[in-house]
């Protein structure tokens, strides 16, 4: 009988597809269903972040790093002025560093949320999807009542937060974390043992920590792996040194691994904002900070552990009221880089589930 | 034991319907050709109907799931709500891709249709409300919905489009793959009944709720198990929905249709879904046979369960992976399914039955 002629052919995966979690474009080489190749196409969101902070005063960029990591847009904007501070040599009053440190571990809890749904929708199991953006709902709802704003907040700014929280920001928040603990059993109950859920989650798309650290793998994806770095413990900013939390680690680095990481993580984070709440103390939420201050030439690196690894910015100052320079570093960006390395060999199916589980957001791959 | 007829019987309505014709003096080869329009007509109307009741509560159920209303706004709780979508549908612009093979891509949603509305001609929907009791019933049934495969392979083909393409395939490995298992498990209660004939096997589960082939221990419910997974993948619904994967092949075969051409083959997966519950419903749990209510309405009360205990499947499980989903298929499905045909035949000869 004679050979058969096969053919590899080439899929373009996005930039309009509904997992690629934004407008990311997979060029893969198919060998039947198998990938043998993977080529991630970005810049499709590319909108000069880096360049519009370089014509804005310290004070205007903060609206502008809202759009870098719009899902944890608290941790842009800390970061943002985290370096402006240090640049400038501003203190930050103690309660708005607690009220700081409460925004951004409800945001972290709020991404793993979406992360819970997202994930579990594109394994196939949409109902998920809607229990995640409801327990989200509620840290969006206590956000919206203290900076006005759902999705790109705005609110913490250089020398301590907008405006302070209301009156009753508190009573509904321990509210939320007890039922998002109560809903966490639940989400548990829906997904972790379901035999579905584990052979395709199981053994797929493996992480070694060497190949990870040698990528610049940060955050959750590389604590899956079994590497215990958090910048949160290892380069403490803020006041994150005075709570008690733990930093969870998994062994196996797989797909099911980053899932159950990510959940362990949301109960960190609601013991920290418990903490955070019952010592938060009175007093001023911004230190006295001219709209149009120059902090002296110098460079600062800031960088904060966010719900997608270390998230940085860089910026050099000239001595002027604009940043010289202004470079960001996002956790996403080199979760990508590895995904042509995990996810070859495998089957169209297992990428859906390895790319969920990498969390990779778009605008701040591309910025 | 059967059951008095109840009031609300359907049946004396065609026989007085029949003599309405006869009463015409029409010659007999037309008299045929009527009579049978006038019943394809009616499954059709009230298979359609079906299918637009079953879309709007698979989105009731799945947004009840979800914490959600669905569809609120046509009447009451949205009722026709899907009517409104079809009428969009109907009046859409079809949308035409220049690259297409043409033939193939006008033909694959009209396969599917007609496939789907063929399987009723050996179904009974009450007493006496069969189209046809073939004497192959079971068989014909199970030969014409696996027409479906036809057409996905030929949507899949003609959209000339690689995620298409992806779709049709992986749907023939799958469809080919849960037939045997679903063969096999109906097969155990051919061999009991000793006929392939839908009425004959309805008939043979008369009386007492323990004459279900459901409740014949121990192969009766190990047969409808096996069948009801198989059924699931046949019918290409969620656990077993990768020839559609919305995630992957963003909408799989069906990617290029749009218009009515896609809602053809969307009507035609719910009436596939109805399809296979009627089979459960006739083959294990006693057809249309039940105390007090007409048989036509205890025949659409069972199947409207077992068309719910699948979209419950659909709206709580992860979908499988296309090389585990055939795992499945051939290293658990046919050994499981053959054993117990083997177990049914051993106990069949031995006499221990009831």
């Amino acid at each position: 009988m004679a050979d058969l002629r096969t053919e590899e052919f080439t899929v373009n995966m996005g930039p309009h597809h509904p997992s690629t979690h934004g407008v990311c474009r997979l060029v893969l080489t198919l060998n039947g269903e198998k990938i043998i190749k993977i080529e991630p196409v970005i810049g499709y969101l590319h909108r000069a972040l880096e360049k519009i902070c370089e014509n804005r005063t310290y004070a205007q960029c903060i609206p502008i790093m809202d759009r870098f990591e719009y899902v944890t847009a608290m941790s842009c904007n800390y970061l943002f002025s985290n370096a402006a501070e240090k640049l400038a040599g501003i203190e930050v009053p103690e309660r708005a560093e607690y009220l700081r440190v409460i925004m951004l571990e409800l945001n972290r809890i709020a991404s793993h949320l979406i992360f819970y749904g997202v994930t579990a929708m594109d394994i196939g199991a949409l109902t998920p999807f809607l229990y995640g953006l409801r327990e989200r709902e509620l840290i969006i709802d206590l956000f919206e009542m203290t900076c006005g704003q759902r999705l790109t907040y705005n609110y913490i700014r250089v020398g301590g937060v907008s405006r302070d929280i209301p009156a009753e920001f508190e009573p509904k928040c321990r509210e939320a974390i007890k039922i998002i603990r109560e809903k966490l059993i639940d989400y548990e109950g829906l997904l972790n043992e379901n035999p579905i859920w584990l052979v395709r989650n199981k053994g797929i798309g493996v992480l070694p920590p060497e190949l990870g650290i040698a990528y610049g793998v940060s955050g959750p994806v590389l604590r899956a792996s079994g590497v215990k770095y958090d910048i949160r413990k290892d380069d403490p900013y803020s006041i994150y040194d005075r709570f008690d939390f733990q930093i969870p680690t998994r062994e196996n680095g797989d797909c099911y691994d980053r899932y159950l990481l990510r959940l362990d993580e949301i109960k960190q984070s609601l013991n920290i904002v418990e903490q955070a709440l019952d010592a938060l103390p009175e007093g001023d939420i911004k230190a006295k900070v001219s709209p149009n201050f120059k902090p002296p030439a110098g460079e600062v690196y800031s960088r904060v552990e966010n719900s997608r690894g270390e998230l940085g910015v860089y910026i050099q100052s000239d001595g002027g009221k604009k940043p010289l320079r202004v470079k960001m570093r996002g956790g996403s960006y080199n979760q990508l880089q590895v995904l042509p390395h995990i996810g070859t060999n495998c089957l169209v199916a297992d990428l859906v589930a390895i790319f969920a589980s990498l969390d990779v957001i778009l605008p701040e791959v591309d910025r | 034991m059967s059951y008095p007829l109840a009031f609300g019987e359907l049946h004396g309505l065609f026989g007085w319907l029949y003599e309405l014709l006869e009463s015409t003096g029409l010659p007999q080869p037309w008299l045929d050709v009527v009579r049978y329009a006038m019943l394809g007509a009616m499954v059709f109307g009230v298979l359609s109907l079906l299918a637009l009741f079953l879309v709007w509560w698979e989105r009731k159920i799945a947004a009840h799931i979800q914490q959600r209303f669905g569809p609120m706004r046509h009447g009451w709780h949205g009722w026709y709500q899907t009517v409104v979508d079809a009428v969009k549908l109907l009046t859409k612009e079809d949308i035409l891709v220049d690259t297409r093979d043409k033939f193939v891509f006008f033909w694959a949603p009209v396969i599917c249709f007609v496939a789907a509305f063929l399987a009723y001609v050996s179904i009974p929907f009450g007493e006496g409300l069969i189209v046809s009791d073939l004497n192959i019933g079971i068989l014909y049934v199970i030969a014409i919905t696996t027409f479906t495969i036809l057409s996905l392979l030929m949507a899949g083909w003609g959209s000339n489009n690689k995620y298409a393409l992806l779709g049709g395939i992986r749907s023939a490995a799958q469809v080919i793959s849960y037939e045997i298992p679903m063969v096999a498990s109906i097969l155990v209660v051919v061999l009991f009944v000793g006929s392939l004939s839908m009425v004959d096997i309805v008939n043979s589960q008369s009386g007492w709720i323990t004459n279900w082939f459901v409740f014949r221990l121990p192969f009766g419910p190990i047969a409808f198990l096996t069948y009801i997974v198989a059924a699931t993948a046949e019918a290409n619904r969620t656990p077993f929905d990768i020839p559609e994967a919305e995630q992957e092949l963003v909408a799989g075969y069906n990617i290029e249709y749009s218009g009515m051409k896609f809602a053809m083959f969307f009507l035609a997966e719910f009436v596939n879904g109805f399809t296979v519950s009627a089979i459960a419903v006739t083959l294990f749990f006693g057809g249309w046979h039940g105390p007090f209510l007409p048989s036509w309405v205890w025949f659409l009360l069972k199947t409207f369960a077992v068309v719910f205990l699948l979209m419950m499947f659909r709206w709580t499980y992860p979908r499988l992976r296309v090389d585990q989903l055939m795992e499945f298929a051939w290293k658990f499905m046919v050994p499981v399914t053959f054993a117990n045909l083997i177990l049914a035949a051993w106990m069949k000869y031995a006499g221990w039955y009831w």
